[in-house]
């Protein structure tokens, strides 16, 4: 059972895959090349002259008049099939997935299946294997839950796309990528589901690939992650190193033996457990868009909208929360990687919410909200309340690929406008999206009785809970940016949905949907209130510990979930306080006088431009990495390679062997045979040498 | 066992093809059959050679299907036989000429006999260099290949074959008498060219050192090395298809092949000395060549010298004298023969149609070629080293086999598989994706069945190994561990030696 739900969506993938290039196929039926004229139409050049060879007209005569366009608009034949059976088949997997979470989670059954082994060399064993502990089932259910709708409203979304096959190819292939990330294990088997997110997220972004904008986006999606991948791939190494093992359970028990050693890293002594979290966390910061390596997710929305509600929401991004949740063993046991990872946790958190304050593309202003809600997970997961940060995470999901189909529905109906100072007074128009989305945006601002509320609320007590400077300031800051986030969440929805439109030819067209995107709006609406009390007792407090179990570590001085009951009144109040501050200021802005943000943008026009353009970070590391990286490549390209290593090397040894050998060098081939044969005679020299050598 | 000498068959069964198509007319028939004869024996001698796999002892780290005759006299002799380490290369040999010798079936149209007749050759000699187990027998091989390569990218070449091919031989000539003059050194020291004696020969350590820095010299060249690298972009580019696939996918391996033959277990304590100069070497192939491939304009240019960069990561993998580190080693040179391979001939699915290499000239294919795009897409992400592809598990046992000797060298290392990615996702979206603008490729069609047959066992196979490389690892597994319990025994009883 547990294997058929990782398998399912990759045999959906398959199939519609199959039914995608059978289709492009017959689109454009696939020809052997001709034979050439003549291969060799070129003449014998024996100079040496650099440089590119020049193209050459092709012999196929060049029909101006009968330019094909690009974009094709038939679909596929095929294309119901192809989104029938991977929604039929996630389907499934989400039947058994709730299964699973009923027997492990609340029955208590650990599962581990071993599939078959993956690498043996030598002292290295890694299997192909399931692991599905409670931690896993939470993950099993918040996947294949969101991956199911998602497909569901995709087939909407996408119902004018020529290309449908090949996007729920994609999608299921996601969710298996992702089901294997979340039952790895080892750690290879993560890092395998974590690159084949990564993939998934690749080809999603760039779905649409005679955009340019998507392309460049798809592929720096690609680059920052691997560069977070370059820390994680170093963690396993160094795990390796240590523990002899990367299968968890090895690992996490060879992990006590190593506090307090050293371990020599690149010329400095380090404390051993601290370099193995920190590194492994770099991936967790890529993947999961933290402050640093977060630039490729506002980027990331050049893909479809689904894609942006299931990826780059609800699973994929939180794949850097659950892999902490999944090494608490590790983590619990370094109290400065902890702390690190609230900094890093606080810092992105407020960072990606006054960024999310002056954003005018609906879709970013929701991306950067994302970012900052993962800051809020990673604080808890710091604080050492792994529980709470998974409450987070699970309830995240839903209310935040609400917010995303939401605004699909509301971009679909402007006829892919996503500009929201283009939008207004919609609610009229498509009344049910409206209200979901309020919805959402309740949860996520931490309305009361939403399941944002709890969750949310319970990090900001979590992180009061501990000492020291890195939790003062992760409380300060999330306190902060939960009165930003009620403030940008609003803006959106007023915005959006209230006041005057501003663009009537489009508002007059503006339409509610069809059914199968609506109940996906429906279904996580009311997931938006149901994911939060019924599921409070597995999360916090002693339920925690009880349905976690060994799944999520908590070390003997760990007491966060005790202390979380025996809170000061202010503490429990301070975000809902914020949370009614930041919406009354919104209130102000948009609906009762909105002439004041246009004014105080003025006002204040750099630290606009500085929140609009997100601190600079896209220019500061396009002047840092990127062009130097081009510019170095050039230099060692033409200047090492060209002119020091052939300057001095063949080129300049050549020309004065060619300035003996001109004369002789007229005949065209016979120049080649002459060494051809030279080299012959050097092997036949060679030969004799040893026959008379031999001899004596 | 076998009974019947199957080594010498499958070396030397290319010859008898080549003799077969030297005795056919010189016209168009003559070609036509030429091309038939070739793929045929090519196919013969790859069913063959699988027998060696089905035959083949897993458990034994010993040369097996041994054949010895006395030949020159003096004690050289006629000596064939594999080990874990050798047969990969053999199997690979005989795999990828099938593949070739189809994909130059319409492409190249002159001197068609003469050409198959060179690749038949080729695949002696190459076969030959892996199996044989007489130093002279494997210099004759080995420097033998040379010369069909040779006239393979001089006669059927682009318009700059001629400098191209003349590189080629400068470096790799220069390589070759230097290794000459150690074999004749080692030769004179231990009596005897038998390489497995010579494998339990302890060779005194002046011998040992300059002996190293002598057969260093032909296979960096061979691998290649930073900095003895710059032919082999341009012998690529001038390469017919067929013939950058060899290069690339054999050829290269010739080198780290004679590293794990030679350098490691017959010079050890050169070795460890003198490991922290590969390991040098190795980061900047990595980083350098990266960074240069990130500016390349010409398809064939980018691969060649992405290649050059997962070379990089073997000879790293091979001097940190771990075991997953010269069992990734091997393996990456098993996967880059395929994925490389595959690129070179993805890369020559488009020169055939628009006749050119420049990237430039591309963009947009995907609308018009998706099955290609496909293909490309899968060995674009195995060259990015991508988990599930088979360049994954060679890069992946590569870094992590070394980070137990030198983290300082594999965190560097590891910065390659950043820029990997960076050049191959650019590669593949300046030529596949895009919208279709450019005027001359509007009429371009899809991939035909010919060239699907080429491509997909190479697609399977990528992934296939990516997902579960067992096959290769335990072919080379005892093998490997022998070569590093010999390897650490020689260092130590030299350590111990000199405590004394």
């Amino acid at each position: 059972m547990y294997e058929a739900i990782v398998i399912l969506p990759l045999i959906g993938a398959f199939i519609a895959g199959a039914i995608s290039l059978v289709g492009a196929r017959n689109r454009y039926p696939g020809v052997n090349p001709s034979p050439p004229h003549d291969d060799h139409a070129a003449p014998l050049v024996p100079e040496h002259t650099h440089g590119a060879p020049q193209p050459q007209t092709t012999h196929a005569e060049i029909d101006h008049s009968s330019l094909e366009k690009d974009v094709i608009s038939e679909p596929t034949a095929g294309s119901q099939a192809a989104e029938l059976i991977t929604t039929t088949l996630l389907g499934i997997s989400w039947v058994l997935s709730c299964i699973a979470f009923v027997n492990v989670g609340l029955q208590g059954h650990d599962v581990r299946v071993t599939i078959f082994n993956f690498i043996t060399s030598a002292d290295l064993k890694v299997d192909w294997a399931l692991r599905v502990d409670p931690l896993t089932a939470v993950m099993l259910v918040v996947v294949t839950t969101i991956s199911s709708l998602v497909h569901l409203y995709s087939i909407g979304y996408m119902a004018d796309d020529p290309y449908k096959p090949r996007f729920f190819s994609y999608l299921s292939f996601f969710t298996f990528a992702m089901l294997m990330l979340v039952t790895a294990d080892n750690l290879l088997q993560l890092f395998f589901g974590w690159e084949g997110v990564g993939l998934a997220s690749y080809l999603l972004i760039g779905f649409w690939f005679h955009k340019p904008e998507a392309n460049a986006a798809a592929i720096k999606a690609f680059i920052v992650n691997r560069v977070g991948d370059f820390g994680f791939a170093l963690g396993i190494f160094t795990v390796f190193l240590l523990t002899g093992s990367l299968a968890f359970d090895t690992v996490f028990a060879q992990a006590p033996s190593l506090v307090g050693k050293t371990f020599h890293y690149l010329s400095f002594n380090v404390d051993a457990l601290t370099v193995i979290c920190l590194l492994l966390f770099m991936g967790a910061m890529g993947k999961s868009a933290q402050f640093l390596l977060h630039t490729w997710l506002p980027d990331a929305m050049e893909g479809p909208t689904p894609v942006s509600a299931l990826i780059h929401a609800a699973t994929m991004v939180t794949a850097g929360v659950f892999m902490v949740a999944r090494l608490s063993p590790l983590f619990e046991l370094s109290p400065d990687a902890k702390a690190c990872v609230v900094v890093v946790g606080a810092t992105t958190a407020m960072f990606a919410a006054t960024v999310g304050l002056v954003q005018n593309d609906i879709k970013r202003i929701i991306a950067y909200s994302t970012c900052s809600q993962l800051g809020y997970m990673f604080v808890a997961m710091g604080s050492g309340a792994y529980s709470i940060g998974m409450f987070h995470l699970f309830t995240h999901a839903f209310f935040k690929a609400l917010l995303f189909l939401g605004s699909g529905s509301v971009i679909l109906a402007m006829h892919h406008e996503q500009d929201i100072r283009k939008m207004g007074g919609l609610w009229r128009k498509i009344p049910f999206t409206y209200a979901t989305m309020v919805v959402g945006t309740l949860a996520l601002t931490g309305f009361p009785f939403t399941a944002g509320f709890f969750s949310k609320d319970a990090i900001i007590e979590a992180d009061d809970t501990i000492a020291g400077m890195a939790a003062s300031y992760g409380f300060i800051m999330t306190v902060a940016a939960a009165a930003l986030t009620a403030f940008y969440s609003w803006r959106l929805i007023f915005k959006t949905f209230h006041g005057e439109p501003h663009d009537h030819h489009h508002y007059e067209a503006a339409h509610e949907t069809t059914l199968t995107m609506l109940v996906p709006l429906g279904v996580l609406a009311v997931g938006s209130f149901a994911a939060g009390w019924p599921f409070l007792h597995l999360f916090e407090g002693h339920g925690a510990e009880q349905f976690f179990r060994n799944s999520l570590a908590l070390g003997a001085t760990n007491h966060v979930l005790e202390n979380m009951e025996h809170l000061p009144l202010a503490t429990s109040l301070a975000p809902t306080v914020m949370m009614i501050g930041g919406f009354l200021v919104a209130w102000q802005f948009y609906i009762r006088r909105p002439d004041i943000p246009a004014a105080l943008a003025r006002d204040q026009a750099v630290l606009y431009r500085f929140l609009l353009n997100a601190w600079y970070f896209d220019k500061i590391y396009d002047a840092s990495f990127v062009r130097p990286a081009m510019w170095l490549g050039r230099l060692l390209w033409k200047g090492g390679d060209g002119f020091v290593i052939d300057g001095f090397g063949p080129d300049g040894v050549s020309a004065r062997v060619l300035d003996v050998t001109r004369s002789v060098v007229r005949l065209q081939t016979g120049y080649l045979y002459h060494y051809a044969f030279a080299m012959l005679i050097g092997v036949a020299a060679f030969v004799t040498w040893f026959m008379f050598a031999g001899v004596h | 066992m076998t009974s019947w000498p199957i080594l010498s068959v499958v070396t030397f069964l290319p010859i008898v093809g080549a003799l077969f198509i030297a005795c056919l007319r010189d016209d168009e028939a003559g070609a036509r059959n030429a091309r038939w004869v070739a793929l045929w024996t090519t196919l013969l001698t790859f069913a063959v050679s699988l027998i060696l796999v089905w035959r083949f002892d897993l458990s034994s780290a010993d040369f097996q299907f041994l054949e010895k005759h006395p030949w020159l006299g003096g004690g050289i002799s006629y000596s064939m036989g594999v080990d874990g380490i050798s047969l990969p290369f053999v199997i690979l040999t005989t795999a990828v000429m099938p593949i070739s010798i189809a994909a130059s079936w319409t492409s190249i149209q002159r001197r068609v006999r003469a050409y198959m007749i060179a690749f038949l050759v080729l695949e002696t000699l190459m076969v030959g260099t892996f199996c044989a187990l007489d130093l002279v027998l494997f210099y004759l091989f080995f420097e033998g290949g040379l010369i069909p390569m040779f006239l393979i990218i001089g006669v059927w070449g682009g318009p700059r074959r001629v400098y191209a091919s003349f590189k080629f031989f400068l470096y790799t000539f220069a390589g070759s008498v230097l290794m000459l003059l150690a074999i004749m050194a080692m030769y004179w020291q231990a009596g005897t060219t038998d390489i497995p004696t010579l494998l339990h020969h302890a060779f005194p350590r002046y011998l040992q050192t300059w002996a190293w820095f002598a057969f260093l010299a032909s296979f960096a060249v061979k691998m290649p090395m930073w900095p003895v690298h710059t032919w082999l972009p341009d012998a690529h580019v001038e390469a017919p298809t067929a013939g950058s696939v060899i290069l690339a996918a054999i050829l290269l391996k010739m080198g780290g092949y004679g590293f794990l033959r030679f350098s490691l277990p017959m010079f050890p304590q050169a070795s460890v000395e003198l490991a922290p100069l590969i390991y040098a070497l190795s980061v900047v192939a990595i980083v350098y060549t990266s960074l240069v491939a990130l500016m390349q304009e010409d398809v064939k240019k980018l691969i060649a010298y992405s290649s050059v960069a997962h070379m990089g990561f073997v000879t790293m993998g091979l001097f940190a004298m771990t075991a997953q580190g010269v069992a990734g080693g091997i393996f990456q040179m098993i996967s880059h023969g395929i994925v490389s391979a595959a690129l070179f001939l993805c890369v020559g699915v488009i020169y055939d149609r628009m006749h050119t290499r420049e990237i430039a000239a591309y963009g947009g294919l995907v609308n018009r070629m998706p099955v290609y795009a496909f293909a490309f897409m899968v060995f674009t992400l195995a060259n990015v080293g991508l988990p599930g592809t088979s360049g994954f598990v060679g890069e992946f046992l590569t870094l992590i086999g070394t980070f137990r000797v030198n983290n300082w060298v594999a965190t560097l290392a590891t910065l390659g598989t950043i820029l990997s990615a960076a050049y191959a996702l650019w590669l593949y979206r300046k030529v596949i994706f895009g919208k279709l603008e450019k005027p001359s490729l509007f009429h371009i069609n899809d991939i035909g069945w010919r060239e699907i047959a080429v491509l997909a066992p190479l697609v399977i196979l990528t992934i296939v190994f990516g997902v579960y490389p067992k096959p290769v690892l335990d072919m080379s597994a005892a093998s490997v561990t022998q070569l590093i319990d010999n390897f650490e025994h020689a260092v130590s009883s030299v350590q111990t030696a000199a405590v004394r």
